[in-house]
C-alpha cells in the first residue's frame, strides 16, 4: 500500500475543507441552532415525554439533527470531493499514480468523514448551550457516529463518480437523502404515527440509523440497537463492494 | 541505444463509439532518448500516452515498462513515470507549492522540501510558490504542471503536446527545460504536431495517424531515408526533351520545357553534389540557364508526403 499517498490525499482534501472552513462550519451550525429553537422550544412544550422515550423533546431531536448534519456533510463532502477532479480533469493525476482503492477510500472518503465528524462535534457542542442533554452510552455514541459518518461518506464517494453534472450531485441529497431523514424519526418518534405511517417508516433505513443514534444518546429507541447496527454495517458492506467493483472496471474513471 | 525502458507489443483501443484510436501499435522507446510522437489532431497520440500511464484501459496489446507488464505492476511502475497532460487541470484554488506537495505524496515519496525547491526554482516558480494557481498566466500554469510531474522524479517522462498553444519564448524555454532533463538522465516521450519542435527536439521520431505508427526512426535516419533536395533550373531557351547525358539523374522538364526539375538526394548531401553534376552538364553542352534554386525538404514534407499518401491509399 502507498501509505504516504493516502496521508497526501488526505490532508489534502483536509486542506481544501479549511479554505473554506468557516462557511463550512457555520451554516450547519446556524440551521441545528434554528431547529432546536424553533421545535424545541416551540412545541417541546406540547410533547409528552412518554413519547420521547422519557427524555425532554429538545434532548429527544439532539440525536436526529446530528443524524441529518452527518447525512448531508458526509455525503456532499465526498461527492464534490471526488467530482471536483473529475470535473476539471485533475483526476488525471489520481489514475496516473501508484494509489489504488484503498488509498483512495482512506484519502477521499476518509477525509470527507472526518470533516463531518468536526462539524457534528461542533454541533454537540452548539447544542449543549441550548439545551440540557446527556449521552447515555458515550462510547457506543462515538463509534455510531463514526460508522455513520464513513458510512455516508462512501454513499457520497459513489453518489460523486455516478454524477454526470452538478445538478446531480444536488438533487440525491435533496431529493432522497432529506427527506428520508424527516420521515425517518429525526423529529419525532415513529410510534407517534397514525397506520399505514408507522408501518411504511420502517422500510425507510434511515430510521434505522436514526434509531440507532437516539439510542446511544437516551437509551431508549423504536428499533433493538442489534438492529440498527445491522443495518448500518450492511450498508457500509455494499457501498464498500460497489466501489471495489467500480475500480474493478474502471467505470466512470478510465476510459 | 541502451536498453528499452517502454514496450508496447500489439496496442489497440476502441472506445465506446466505436473508434479506434489506436491500431495494433508496436513501439519501443530507449532508456536516456527523447522521442517525439508526431501527428495530426485526433491521430491517437493522447490515447497512446493514456494506455500507458493508466488513464485508457487498451482493448488489445501490452505495455511492458521497466521490464515489466504495467497491467501486473502498475504500482512499481507508475511510481517511475510522469506525465504531463495535453490541457491544464488543477485545483485552482491551490497554492503553487501545496499542489506540487501534494503530486510527490500521491506518487508515494516522502515530502522534501528541499526538492519541491528545486524543481519550482528550476521552472522559474520559485518567486510565486505562495501564489494561488488561478492567479497564475498561462505560460506559468502550464509550468505548475510541469512541475507536478516532475515531483516524484519521474525516469520516464510524457509531455503530451508541451508547447500547443504557447508562444514562441515560451515554446524556447520549454525546449531548454526538456533538454535539461534529458541531460540529468529521463527518458521523455512528447507529442506534438509542430514538426519543427520534432526536428529540433528528438533523437527518434514516431508518424502517427488514425491510430496506426506510419514510421518509428531516427531523426536523421529519416531524413536521409526520405529527405529530398529539389532543384528547378529555369532555362534561357526551352528543350523538346532530356539531353541523353543527363538520363541518369532523377530530372524532368516542366513548363513547357522551360524549366528542367530535379527532385532527388537523400538529405546527406548527395541531391547537392548531383545539382552541381548537372549544372556542369548542361554548361558543358552549351545548354544556357537564367537562374537556378534549391530547396531541402524538411521533416514536416516528409510528414505531409506520408499522412497524405496514406489518404490517398485509403481513399
Ligand atoms: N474518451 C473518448 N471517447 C471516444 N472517443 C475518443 C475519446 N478520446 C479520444 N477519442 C477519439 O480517439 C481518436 C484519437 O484521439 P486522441 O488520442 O485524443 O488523438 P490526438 O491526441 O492525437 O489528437 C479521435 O478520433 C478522438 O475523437
Ligand atoms: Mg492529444
Amino acid at each position: 500500500m502507498n501509505v504516504r499517498g493516502a496521508i497526501a490525499i488526505f490532508t489534502n482534501e483536509l486542506a481544501r475543507f479549511f479554505r473554506t472552513a468557516f462557511g463550512s462550519i457555520l451554516s450547519p451550525v446556524l440551521t441545528t441552532a434554528l431547529y432546536i429553537v424553533v421545535f424545541g422550544a416551540a412545541i417541546g412544550k406540547r410533547m409528552d415525554p412518554h413519547q420521547c422515550g422519557g427524555a425532554s423533546y429538545g434532548a429527544f431531536i439532539v440525536p436526529g439533527l446530528i443524524m441529518l448534519t452527518l447525512l448531508s456533510e458526509s455525503t456532499s463532502n465526498a461527492s464534490f470531493g471526488i467530482y471536483m477532479p473529475r470535473f476539471t480533469g485533475a483526476i488525471y493525476e489520481l489514475l496516473s499514480a501508484p494509489v489504488g482503492v484503498l488509498e483512495t477510500l482512506i484519502g477521499f472518503v476518509g477525509a470527507a468523514a472526518m470533516k463531518s465528524l468536526i462539524i457534528a462535534g461542533i454541533i454537540m457542542l452548539t447544542a449543549m448551550l441550548l439545551v440540557d442533554y446527556s449521552v447515555a452510552h458515550p462510547l457506543y455514541a462515538a463509534g455510531y457516529i463514526v460508522l455513520v459518518a464513513s458510512a455516508f461518506a462512501l454513499f457520497g464517494f459513489i453518489l460523486g463518480l455516478w454524477a454526470d453534472g452538478f445538478e446531480k450531485l444536488q438533487i440525491v441529497p435533496m431529493l432522497i437523502l432529506m427527506p428520508l431523514t424527516f420521515l425517518g424519526g429525526t423529529f419525532y418518534s415513529v410510534k407517534m404515527l397514525a397506520e399505514p405511517w408507522s408501518t411504511i417508516a420502517q422500510f425507510n433505513p434511515i430510521f434505522y440509523l436514526i434509531s440507532g443514534l437516539r439510542w446511544t444518546f437516551i437509551g431508549h429507541s423504536d428499533v433493538p440497537i442489534g438492529l440498527s447496527l445491522v443495518c448500518t454495517l450492511g450498508f457500509v458492506a455494499l457501498c464498500i463492494l460497489v466501489i471495489a467493483f467500480i475500480f474493478r472496471t474502471g467505470w466512470r474513471l478510465r476510459e | 541505444m541502451g536498453e528499452p525502458i517502454l514496450e508496447i507489443h500489439g496496442l489497440s483501443k476502441t472506445y465506446r463509439g466505436g473508434v479506434r484510436a489506436l491500431d495494433n501499435v508496436d513501439l519501443a522507446i530507449h532508456r536516456g532518448e527523447i522521442f517525439a510522437l508526431l501527428g495530426p489532431n485526433g491521430a491517437g497520440k493522447t490515447t497512446l500516452i493514456g494506455a500507458v500511464c493508466g488513464l485508457v484501459k487498451p482493448t488489445e496489446g501490452t505495455i511492458r515498462a521497466f521490464g515489466e507488464d504495467v497491467r501486473h505492476h502498475w504500482r512499481s511502475a507508475r511510481r517511475r513515470i510522469g506525465l504531463v497532460p495535453q490541457e491544464l487541470a488543477f485545483d485552482m484554488f491551490a497554492r503553487v507549492d501545496h499542489a506540487v506537495e501534494y503530486s510527490r505524496g500521491m506518487f508515494g515519496c516522502p515530502p522534501s522540501k528541499a526538492r519541491i525547491e528545486e524543481v519550482l526554482r528550476s521552472l522559474s516558480l520559485w518567486d510565486k510558490r505562495e501564489s494561488k494557481i488561478r492567479e497564475l498566466s498561462g505560460g506559468m500554469k502550464r509550468r505548475v504542471m510541469i512541475a507536478k510531474a516532475l515531483s516524484h522524479d519521474p525516469e520516464l517522462l510524457f509531455l503530451d503536446e508541451p508547447t500547443a498553444g504557447v508562444d514562441v519564448e515560451l515554446r524556447r524555454d520549454m525546449w531548454k527545460q526538456i533538454d535539461t532533463l534529458r541531460d540529468q538522465g529521463t527518458t521523455i516521450i512528447l507529442t506534438t504536431h509542430y514538426i519543427e519542435e520534432a526536428q529540433e527536439m528528438a533523437d527518434r521520431v514516431g508518424v502517427i495517424d488514425k491510430g496506426k505508427l506510419l514510421l518509428v526512426d531516427g531523426k536523421d535516419a529519416i531524413m536521409a531515408k526520405l529527405g529530398r533536395t529539389e532543384a528547378s533550373i529555369s532555362l534561357s531557351a526551352p528543350l523538346g526533351e532530356l539531353p541523353a547525358t543527363l538520363r541518369a539523374f532523377p530530372l524532368s522538364l516542366v513548363n513547357e520545357g522551360q524549366c528542367l526539375l530535379y527532385r532527388g538526394g537523400d538529405g546527406t548531401g548527395k541531391g547537392k553534389r548531383e545539382i552541381a553534376e548537372v549544372l556542369r552538364l548542361l554548361v558543358e553542352q552549351g545548354i544556357g540557364f537564367d537562374g537556378v534554386e534549391t530547396r531541402e525538404s524538411s521533416l514536416e514534407d516528409i510528414f505531409v508526403d506520408l499522412v497524405e499518401n496514406r489518404i490517398e491509399v485509403a481513399a
